[in-house]
């Protein structure tokens, strides 16, 4: 699905990521783990062509990112709260959303009623506009926005910061959930090993911008990740 | 402790995102600073010579009779320019500074504020004339500080009243009316309060009443600050009542729709968005100074074309000009969703073209001045359509200035919103078409060079497929720097 080749990124004299190759198959739920600065959002913001690789390129689906801008009816992101419209509600971002992927409100709504659970009565209805929601809540509004429409790519972009303890467990089930369809490839980053580890069928550990470990999750994964860092 | 303020300040200015701008701007901004500065220095001389050449009577009089309007203006002109200070104040809570020190330092930083010194350009060289003139030493400086005390007052009462909009309104209502009443003669509020300004030049002493007017305001906004200085008092943002709406009649223009119900919505709900609508509703009166003849220089036929294109072209130099800045804050969303630029582009470009039209349906009343005011306000309604939209968003590519919707404050000129490229492409949406029409008013007629000017606009019409591709293609060369850029708040 999505094909990484001789990536990297500087700024200046400063090499902020540096992919020789990686591979993403379709379907994979796809973990990527690492300090700050390790060059995570660099790599997702390369994905959605938000900025220039300085070498390489990105190829996902056929489509070279950085060139033609057919990736995008099946890509959805959420990466941070930038992806929000603050003067909307949560309701009409949703809609907004919707009718750029094609998905009139009846759709929108039927996706939305399969949250009710994971928005907890904060989201819907509120009478509040985006911008006065609180972190957390944004954070909601924004990750299910990237679900609307059956995108085949999904990448979020520290899903589990800012969220209560009740929210990341149940943020957990629908990711699992996504990435047990065929066809959806997840991309997850995230600070919290233990959650990466549950949610995602590899791992990958970027320091310094370099691939340093490629792992096939399995039960001693944690273990192996708890010991890099805190060796 | 206040050296400590001072190296914040200090250094929040210099490292400001807007601070990095182009050197020749700067240069332009000291520029206009000092067109400011000499406009008042130059009231503050001549204002006396030309009271007096006048005949209206002794000027110091003159003045003290219109200085009610003069410091109502001043207060019109902070309440809506002048920055409040309780910015940046949340990080200074928790460290070991005494409260009392930091509002008395916020409160300082507004009295060191351009809104005040700017007064002293006019007040002081009036000043010196009238003592050269001979009026009493000790009246002039009672006069003088008085008034200072007055210019200072209008800074703490706008601080007091900050964001209440309702009793802005009210009272920028009230002046409005006082005005319009003392030209038609049914009142003069002048004939109650030129005395009291008189007094302080015929009595100095009353100086302290001004002043201590000035102490109470100072210690109310003082108290009103300290008590506020919560979270959850005067430093929390106000939250307006949400209500989700539908606009589905938009609908049926299918993703143009999408984004049109957007743009209506961040109109209708972003003080910033709304005063650049409002602002483009009333440039449709700026053609009044050059069609009631009342200003000389503007009344010929090539500065009537200019009018049209301004009194038509309101919103797509107030709004337009800003695109894509409106959308800064979620930028990445749209360059990240399922949008064409196309699409995008179409859809903001329909916003300026129904905004044109609506002008110029309301600017049906300068048929009263003749038909040729509004044929040239058709002209210019032609040529915003079929040139200028086009321009606005092609200069629009290179206007990198995040918009901080919520916020008023900048709405009168960003400093990063103006670069050597958009200054460029402003020139012919202003300038083309006079040229335009001075070739065909001196080769045929005036007639002509309105139609020349209509007819070069629907050109530019036939060919707005070619030009939306030429867009499109410097909107997807700039988008990264763009990104960039918006990711600084400003």
């Amino acid at each position: 699905m999505i094909t990484v080749n001789n990536l990297s990124k500087k700024y200046g004299a400063n090499t902020v990521l540096n992919i020789e190759s990686l591979e993403i198959p379709r379907g994979q739920s796809f973990g990527l783990v690492g300090n700050n600065g390790a060059g995570k959002t660099t790599l997702f913001s390369l994905l959605l062509d938000l900025i220039q690789p300085s070498t390489g390129h990105i190829i996902s689906n056929e489509v070279q990112v950085d060139q033609s801008e057919a990736w995008k009816p099946f890509t959805s992101a959420f990466i941070d709260e930038t992806f929000l419209i603050g003067y909307l509600t949560p309701e009409e971002y949703f809609y907004f959303i919707g009718e750029l992927r094609g998905r009139n409100k009846a759709d929108v709504d039927a996706l939305l009623s399969q949250f009710s659970d994971f928005f907890h009565g904060e989201i819907l209805g509120q009478k509040k506009y985006l911008r006065d929601l609180s972190k957390g809540n944004q954070k909601k509004a924004g990750i299910v926005a990237s679900f609307i429409g059956n995108p085949e790519v999904v990448i979020l972009d520290e899903p589990f910061a800012n969220l209560d303890p009740t929210t990341q467990i149940r943020l957990k089930e629908i990711i699992k959930e996504l990435a047990e369809k065929e066809e959806v490839t997840v991309l997850v980053s995230s600070h919290d090993l233990i959650h990466v580890t549950e949610v995602c069928e590899r791992i990958v550990v970027l320091n310094k911008g370099e691939i340093v470990k490629d792992i096939k999750t399995s039960a001693e994964t944690l273990k192996e990740l708890e010991t890099f860092f805190g060796g | 402790m206040f050296k400590h303020f001072i190296n914040l300040q200090w250094k929040s200015f210099f490292r400001s995102a807007s601070f990095k701008t182009e050197i020749w701007f700067k240069i332009l901004m000291a520029l206009g600073a000092l067109y400011f500065i000499f406009v008042f220095l130059g009231l503050g001389f001549g204002a006396f010579f030309i009271i007096e050449e006048a005949g209206l009577g002794d000027p110091l009089r003159v003045v003290n009779q219109f200085a009610i309007y003069y410091v109502a203006f001043d207060m019109v002109f902070r309440y809506m320019l002048q920055k409040m200070p309780v910015t940046n104040i949340k990080p200074l809570l928790y460290l070991p500074f005494k409260k009392s020190q930091v509002v008395h330092y916020s409160l300082g930083k507004t009295m060191v504020s351009f809104f005040n010194w700017m007064h002293a350009f006019f007040f002081i060289p009036f000043s010196i004339i009238l003592l050269t003139k001979g009026y009493s030493a000790s009246g002039v400086i009672g006069w003088h500080i008085g008034f200072m005390a007055l210019i200072y007052c209008n800074n703490f009462i706008n601080v007091l009243v900050n964001n209440k909009d309702n009793v802005f309104y009210l009272i920028a209502g009230a002046f409005v009316l006082l005005g319009v009443s003392q030209y038609n003669g049914w009142f003069d509020i002048t004939s109650y309060t030129a005395p009291l300004f008189d007094f302080l030049y015929d009595i100095p002493v009353t100086a302290i009443i001004p002043w201590t007017i000035l102490l109470g305001l100072f210690g109310a906004s003082f108290n009103y600050f300290k008590k506020n200085m919560y979270l959850d008092g005067g430093l929390a943002t106000k939250h307006t009542e949400a209500k989700t709406e539908n606009l589905d009649w938009l609908n049926r223009f299918g993703n143009l729709g999408t984004f049109l119900k957007n743009d209506i919505k961040l109109i209708k709900r972003n003080k910033r968005a709304r005063t650049a609508v409002i602002m483009g509703f009333f440039f449709i009166f700026y053609g009044l100074l050059f069609f009631t003849q009342s200003i000389e220089a503007y009344d010929n036929n090539f500065m009537k074309i200019f009018a049209g294109i301004f009194v038509t072209g309101g919103f797509l130099f107030s709004f337009g000009q800003y695109v894509p800045s409106w959308d800064s804050s979620y930028y990445p969303l749209m360059m990240s969703q399922n949008i064409q630029y196309k699409e995008y582009l179409t859809s903001k470009w329909y916003l300026v073209i129904i905004a044109t039209v609506i002008s110029t349906f309301l600017a049906t009343f300068y048929l009263y001045f003749g038909w040729e005011a509004y044929a040239a306000v058709l002209a210019g309604a032609v040529y915003n359509v079929g040139i200028n939209s086009y321009l606005v968003l092609w200069g629009g590519a290179y206007v990198k200035t995040p918009i901080d919707l919520t916020s008023n404050k900048k709405a009168f000129g960003d400093k990063q919103a103006f670069n050597a490229k958009t200054f460029l492409i402003t020139l012919p949406k202003l300038l083309l078409p006079i040229i335009i029409y001075t070739i065909g008013h001196f080769l045929i007629s005036p007639t002509a060079g309105y139609i020349f000017v209509a007819i070069f606009g629907l050109l530019g019409f036939i060919f707005k497929n070619k030009m939306f591709a030429m867009i499109e293609k410097i909107y997807k060369k700039e988008k990264y720097k763009t990104l960039l850029a918006y990711k600084q708040k400003a």
